[in-house]
């Protein structure tokens, strides 16, 4: 298939970037979107110029690595499924498509498609674990987790942290993946002690990294790859508001009687 | 006084707030509908004084023994004012950080979520305060009424008010757009207060949807009614109780 392709093209963070248009031909569609740009880089090396930029690691769908948006999409126009997941075979011969960097202001472009997504490394650091005992692995059922909580918790431990929410969100809102990773731990009998601490301290580092406020638009989990549900922003929403309680109920210090 | 400012300081502490205050602006404005339909109720049998009048009257003086005439009335529009301005204070603060967290758009935008409602909160809501700024210097003060305005003669002064196409076009619109704020917002407040969740979602969306509608209806029935002439004009002793 021939294709039309318009890439973002961006030297560095601080330099003004622009679409490039490229003509590529005989794209197979059984290749993936990024085998197809693969396919572009290598034409570009061959005539002296500087590939695209972008990021990719496992191409199977599971590091979150591949962050791109495909016609206004993050990830591209097929549900559930990663850019590297993408088959070619999703357009049609003499399609034009848009490929530009995941948009969000939290999210800076490093370099063409590639951005700067540490703001939610430092979110999963300011919170996002359970502090245990090293040594050797516990006994797996020592633990009794009841199966509708693992479960709901597996769901959201799906997350890739790929940030497609944060760049499908008309208001650049973290909501979905601090809400994953908070829920995730939160609905498990390991996270319980941390609860209330874990989650103000995960949506202060979120606000602090200057994403958006939640508008309950919906459209991170249609951009998901992972299908993570908005249920688990209510979730958070749930357990932020009680942990605020919670500290305003705080029993530490003392009462007077008169 | 820090736990306050820590909670507002967050965005979702700001939509807590923003959720609260709509959660009772939505329950004022469905009263005030169906306070409204007294508009139906025509006029007393033996006094000759239109119901909507007698409600009025009514509801300045809901405990009068206590706290004067219209006391209770001003406590509560003190309430609904102080929830007005946080509404649109936690509002305005966060569009903007929204705005600044998402500079650049896509080329090609295609949203399959969001929908009308859910984008023009910010300008809906915006013009929804200027409705009310209207509307209170219009029947409630009679300041821009130009028709012969009596205060109390409520009835007179809905009839005379919505004879304009005008007047009552701009009410028409003005309850269209808050159905479509209310279309997103009564079930968006839910979620904030992380109320919803999939076993009901079903039900509270149905109900946004119905509160949005009934309001839109409800509230349009009464300058539809009058300027099409299914109202009956005021017998003449109503403006003079
Ligand atoms: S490259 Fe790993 S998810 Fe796409």
């Amino acid at each position: 298939m021939n294709l039309t392709l318009f890439v973002w093209r961006q030297e560095a963070a601080s330099s003004a970037g622009s679409f490039v248009e490229y003509a590529l031909d005989g794209v197979s569609e059984d290749s993936s979107f990024l085998e197809m740009l693969d396919m572009l880089n290598e034409k570009l090396v061959e005539s002296g110029h500087q590939p695209v930029a972008f990021e990719h690691d496992c191409r199977e769908g599971i590091c979150g690595s591949c962050s791109m948006s495909i016609n206004g999409r993050p990830h591209g126009p097929k549900r559930l499924t990663t850019a590297c997941q993408l088959h070619m075979r999703m357009f049609k011969d003499g399609d034009v498509i848009y490929v530009e960097p995941f948009r969000a202001g939290a999210f800076p472009v490093v370099k063409d498609l590639v951005t700067n997504r540490s703001a939610f490394d430092r979110i999963q650091q300011a919170g996002g674990f359970v502090s245990v005992q090293t040594g050797a692995a516990p006994e797996a059922n020592a633990t009794p987790i009841e199966k509708d909580h693992a479960d709901e918790a597996f769901d959201a431990a799906a997350c890739i942290g790929c940030g497609a929410c944060v760049a499908a969100c008309p208001n650049g809102s973290a909501m979905l993946f601090t809400a994953a990773k908070v829920s995730h731990l939160a609905l498990l009998p390991q996270g319980q002690p941390e609860r209330s601490a874990r989650v103000a301290k995960m949506v202060e580092q979120m606000d602090s990294e200057m994403f958006g406020g939640c508008t309950n638009h919906g459209e991170c989990q249609e951009a998901c790859p992972k299908g993570i549900s908005i249920k688990y922003i209510a979730q958070m929403n749930r357990d932020f508001i009680s942990a605020a309680v919670r500290k305003a109920r705080s029993l530490r210090g003392a009462m007077r009687a008169q | 006084m820090s736990l306050v400012r820590d909670f507002y300081g967050s965005t979702i502490g700001k939509k807590v707030v923003m959720a609260l205050t709509g959660l009772v602006l939505v329950g004022f404005a469905v009263g005030h509908m169906a306070g409204n339909l007294k508009v139906f109720a025509g006029a007393d049998a033996t006094t000759g004084v239109y119901k909507i009048d007698h409600y009025g009257e009514f509801l300045r003086e809901i405990g009068s023994e206590m706290l004067g005439r219209a006391g209770f009335l001003w406590i509560v529009r003190a309430i609904l004012l102080t929830c007005v301005v946080l509404h649109a204070a936690s509002g305005i603060q966060l569009a903007r950080l929204n705005r600044k967290a998402k500079p650049a758009g896509y080329k090609v935008s295609s949203y399959r979520s969001a929908n009308a409602a859910s984008r023009t909160m910010l300008y809906g809501g915006l013009f929804l305060i200027a409705f009310i700024v209207f509307h209170i210097l219009h029947l409630t003060t009679g300041t821009v009424h130009y028709r012969g305005f009596v205060e109390g003669a409520v009835y007179a002064n809905l009839y005379a008010a919505f004879q304009s196409p005008a007047v009552a076009g701009f009410y028409l619109l003005s309850m269209a757009l808050l159905a479509l704020h209310l279309y997103h917002g009564t079930w968006s407040m839910f979620q904030t207060l992380g109320v919803d969740a999939p076993n009901w979602n079903g039900t509270l969306r149905a109900a946004a949807k119905v509160v949005a509608l009934a309001l839109f209806v409800g509230f349009s029935a009464v300058p539809v009614s009058i300027f099409g002439g299914l109202l009956k004009p005021p017998a003449v002793q109503s403006a003079s109780n």
